[in-house]
């Protein structure tokens, strides 16, 4: 079973991400549970959401405490909350930002990770030059799939379109891509 | 077809396919998502025939139900939480008139203090109103079972509420197999009530019953639901031979036949059960579970049956009656009277506390060793409560017990759980 | 105004001393439903109403106008109060006609769920009256009721208007006057009774919702009730009535006072009859023969003290409430046709 767990705020699709990417792997034939763990609505309130994928059906409903992949969203929530907890040793982490590990304080927890396993995206930068909104969730799912082989862009690309039929989800696909191509 | 869905999402799909012919909605978290959906599905068009009111409020939504209903409409609404309590005169009066109104409860911890998260307070706040309570572990069975919850009522004419994990099942995305309208059709024939408000044969109906017959009105409730076990089984069977699935039904074992010790529970906890507990048989030790899947009827004889040879029972359960204890164990201890069998009660998952495989494990291996008091608390943190206890012991104006307990937990410590 | 209020203002016979003329003084398509052979009786008779009851008089005026209006089709939805009770201990019904009585509070909100059902039937032609006392409609109702209105929900909301909570044994309701007696406004201390500068008026809250029509009625003129009952259901949408109907248990009245008390609280200018169309006031009941409150006030016990010397501020106060509606409502305004 693959656990990822996404950490972000209120208004930057951390639901949907989680959604779409559940929505990804079923597309593959497999199966998946995305969970949103988020309280009252309002943006800026930062908010978890977890995905599980597996070959066979989920059925454990606790949250994701032991990860497989972060991704974060908003890399201000590293001085907010423990957003490393439970990370597998072999994990992987996907971080929004333009800064270095350094500047954002990780580099001791990254050096921990196997090469190659975290990997930074300047996302709402890539995100306002194709969707001209700075919503970085799309941009990370594409950017996820040239990390790891668990799902891949095309199917993350048809979950996108179910998500935002028409031209927005068209942009969102274009974002996704250019995401992983520069991550791959 | 499969479908990668929203579990309250897949439950609008479910409440379309039976074919409803006035909706009431209401906002309230965590169920509001269904009837947000079910008003696309009629505005579209993917619901002919049906009404969507936007009440003023769940006393209204089930107050509209109450109406069609008694007008020979099929009627369906949704709630949870607070929403619930503020209908409760209407839930009652529902199930007093014999209107098989089906509602949702996506079930959420009561305030104050205010709590957005799952608990079954809500749902056990009702459960001697008079109506069906289902239980669901899963978005496929919460699919399934609201299906069959409008052929329950209909048959019997009384209300039934399908109860499902707020958040955990409504807000969850997950692999749902929605079935196909020729298959509910087969399964659901068109609703034929037995008394309808009609011009053309006029009745009265919800006048006023002294003490002469309200005993015998009450004893005749009683007496459907006691005649619901027999159905809800019947009809569960008759699902499966169209559907091809196992959903609904009184109660599911999870190897619990011949198991020492038996964990009860209701709802989508028993998902993360299975895997600690198949885990603790993997180190021998004598475990199962089992579901109850109708609280209202509560299947007492079929309870009994599944436990004849437990030693002990653990039941888990996010509710609970303050003053006393465990409400399901309760249930269960009333099931069990005559025999031996230890009944543990567990209160856990209250207001959304996460339930984790390490707890659980814990928390069986002590029930194994008896050394579970009663009721126990599960995962509650006694620090905090000693702290606070101790504050009220030193002064007489010790302020918010909540704001003083979350003070206590730590602020970040709270944000982690957001 | 329709035609039958054209035609009984054109009659006068003066001698009676109450403007009313009676039945067989008019035309035949004028006469009141309950003066024909084929009313349908909805409200039948060997109902446990008290003597005088103004509500029992003013359900059955109303809803034989509605079913005569609808051809027959039908149905109510009842709050729980007097009229639910005295007409219904089971297994005896005064109901000829579908007849549903759910709680207090949501008389208005089930009556919308049938007019759903009708809808969604195909049945449009069964139309659905919600009835209830002041305290199920301007009190406990009000959230069910104003959601009814916001929807403009095919239903036609009926208040009868005694002024408090009869069926509990009179306590004082938003509908109450100032001054009154109830049994939680006593007539003790200072400004004996129910406080002044209090109430809800419904008629005009329902007027704000902008809903087609809005009427006030009262057991005096049941000519004109049963003209906006009737007007009422020739409009689709919410509506509302309310008709004032004394109580001589509550008011401490002489059972035989009922229409004369009703007929007072109009001539003094205490209830107004207005009707109203889409948010306007459309017309007014003139009246004819004004009278000071004093006149209606004297002949109610919960009233007594208001008589009393040491109390005149509040007879002032009830006559200047009496004034403002007058003012307000034009409501003595002479009319050509009445000279």
């Amino acid at each position: 079973m693959f656990q990822v767990r996404i950490h972000g705020r209120g208004g930057q699709g951390v639901v949907s991400a989680a959604e779409m990417l559940s929505h990804a792997a079923f597309e593959e034939g497999k199966y998946s549970h995305a969970v949103p763990s988020f309280g009252s609505e309002r943006m800026g309130a930062p908010v978890v959401a977890y995905v599980r994928i597996d070959e066979k059906d989920i059925e454990l409903r606790e949250p994701v405490l032991d990860p497989d992949l972060l991704i974060v969203q908003d890399p201000t929530l590293f001085s907010a909350i423990d957003v490393f907890a439970g990370l597998k040793t072999d994990g992987y982490v996907l971080i929004n930002t333009t800064k270095t590990l350094e500047q954002l304080g990780i580099e001791e927890t990254a050096n921990k990770l196997p090469a190659g396993h975290i990997v930074t995206v300047a996302a709402t930068e890539l995100a306002l030059k194709h969707l001209r909104r700075p919503t970085p969730n799309t941009v990370l799912l594409g950017a996820f799939t040239a990390m790891n082989g668990t799902v891949n862009i095309d199917s993350v690309c048809t979950a996108i379109l179910k998500k935002f039929p028409g031209k927005i989800g068209e942009m969102n696909v274009e974002a996704a891509r250019a995401a992983h191509a520069a991550a791959a | 077809m499969l479908k990668q869905i929203e579990g309250s999402h897949a439950v609008a799909e479910a409440v379309a396919l039976c074919r409803p012919e006035v909706i009431s909605a209401y906002p309230i978290t965590p169920q509001t998502h269904i009837v947000e959906d079910l008003g696309t599905l009629v505005k579209d068009g993917t619901i002919e025939n049906c009404e969507f009111l936007l009440v003023e409020s769940e006393f209204g939504a089930l107050s509209a139900c109450i109406g069609s209903s008694a007008a020979g409409a099929r009627s369906y609404t949704a709630t949870s939480s607070q929403g619930m309590l503020f209908m409760m005169e209407a839930v009652y009066n529902a199930s007093g008139m014999g209107l098989p109104i089906v509602m949702t409860v996506g079930n959420r911890a009561i305030g104050a203090p205010i709590n957005i998260w799952n608990d079954w307070g809500d749902s056990m706040s009702a459960r001697d109103a008079g109506w069906l309570q289902l239980f669901v572990e899963s978005n496929q069975q919460a699919v399934d079972v609201h299906i069959q919850a409008f052929k329950l009522a209909e048959e019997l004419s009384l209300p039934v509420m399908v109860c499902m994990d707020g958040f955990i099942l409504t807000h969850s995305y997950s692999q749902v197999d929605i079935p196909e309208q020729s298959q509910v059709d087969e399964f659901l024939p068109a609703f034929e009530p037995r008394q309808v408000l009609d011009p053309a044969a006029p009745l009265s109906m919800g006048a006023m019953v002294g003490p002469e017959a309200f005993t015998e009105v009450r004893f005749l409730g009683h007496q459907k639901q006691l005649d619901a076990l027999d159905l809800i089984p019947q009809q569960a069977a008759e699902f499966e031979a169209i559907f091809g699935r196992d959903s609904g039904g009184l109660i599911k074992s999870f190897e619990s036949e011949g198991a020492e010790t038996v964990v009860i529970t209701l709802g989508s906890v028993i998902g993360t059960m299975k895997e600690v507990l198949a885990g603790m048989r993997d180190d021998g030790h004598s475990i199962g579970a089992l579901t109850i899947r109708s609280f209202r009827p509560f299947p007492s004889d079929a309870l009994r049956a599944a436990l004849k040879d437990a030693k002990r029972v653990i039941v888990f359960e996010k509710c609970l009656a303050v003053g006393m204890g465990g409400i399901v164990s309760m249930n269960v201890r009333m099931a069990l009277k005559d025999s031996d069998t230890l009944v543990q009660s567990v209160i856990g998952g209250l207001g959304g506390r996460p339930i984790t495989r390490a707890g659980l494990r814990r928390m069986f291996e002590k029930g194994l060793r008896d050394e579970l008091e009663e009721p126990h608390f599960h995962d509650i943190n006694m620090d905090i409560v000693n702290r606070e206890l101790e504050r009220e012991k030193q002064q007489r104006r010790s302020g918010s017990v909540a704001e003083n307990i979350l003070r206590d937990g730590g602020v970040v410590a709270a944000a982690k759980t957001i | 105004m329709s035609q039958v209020s054209d035609s009984q203002q054109k009659v006068k016979f003066y001698q009676t001393g109450t403007f009313t003329a009676g039945n067989r003084l008019l035309d035949e398509q004028h006469r009141s439903v309950q003066a024909t052979m084929d009313r349908c009786n909805s409200l039948d008779s060997g109902h446990r109403a008290c003597q005088g009851c103004g509500e029992a008089l003013g359900a059955r005026y109303a809803i034989d106008a509605a079913m005569r209006a609808t051809g027959n089709q039908l149905i109510a939805a009842n709050a729980t109060g007097c009229l639910e009770v005295f007409t219904t201990p089971y297994p005896e019904t005064a109901w000829s006609m579908p007849w549903i009585h759910s709680l207090f509070g949501n008389a208005s909100a089930v009556a919308s769920g049938i007019a759903a059902a009708m809808k969604v039937k195909g049945r449009e032609d069964v139309r659905v009256i919600a009835q209830g006392g002041d305290g199920g409609t301007t009190d406990i109702g009000f959230g069910c009721l104003s959601g009814t209105f916001d929807r403009n929900d095919d239903v036609l909301y009926i208040c009868y208007n005694n002024q408090a909570y009869m069926n509990t044994g009179v306590q004082r309701s938003s509908a109450t006057p100032g001054a009154a007696r109830t049994a939680t406004t006593m007539p003790v201390g200072e400004n004996p009774g129910n406080v002044f500068g209090t109430g809800k008026n419904v008629p005009l809250v329902a007027m704000a919702h902008q809903i087609p029509y809005v009427a006030t009625a009262s057991v005096h003129d049941l000519h004109d009730l049963e003209y906006k009952v009737t007007r009422a259901m020739e409009v689709r949408g919410a509506r509302y009535i309310e008709i004032f109907v004394p109580c001589p248990l509550g008011w401490g009245s002489k059972p035989g006072d009922t229409v004369k008390l009703a007929r007072l609280a109009v001539e003094s200018g205490m209830y107004p009859l207005i009707e109203a169309e889409d948010g306007e006031i459309s017309g007014v009941t003139r009246i004819r023969n004004r009278v000071n409150v004093e006149e209606y006030l004297k002949l109610q016990r919960r009233f007594a003290h208001v008589l009393k010397p040491a109390n005149a501020n509040q007879l002032e106060q009830l006559q200047a409430i009496a004034d403002r509606n007058i003012k307000r409502f034009d409501l003595c305004r002479v009319e050509e046709e009445q000279l």
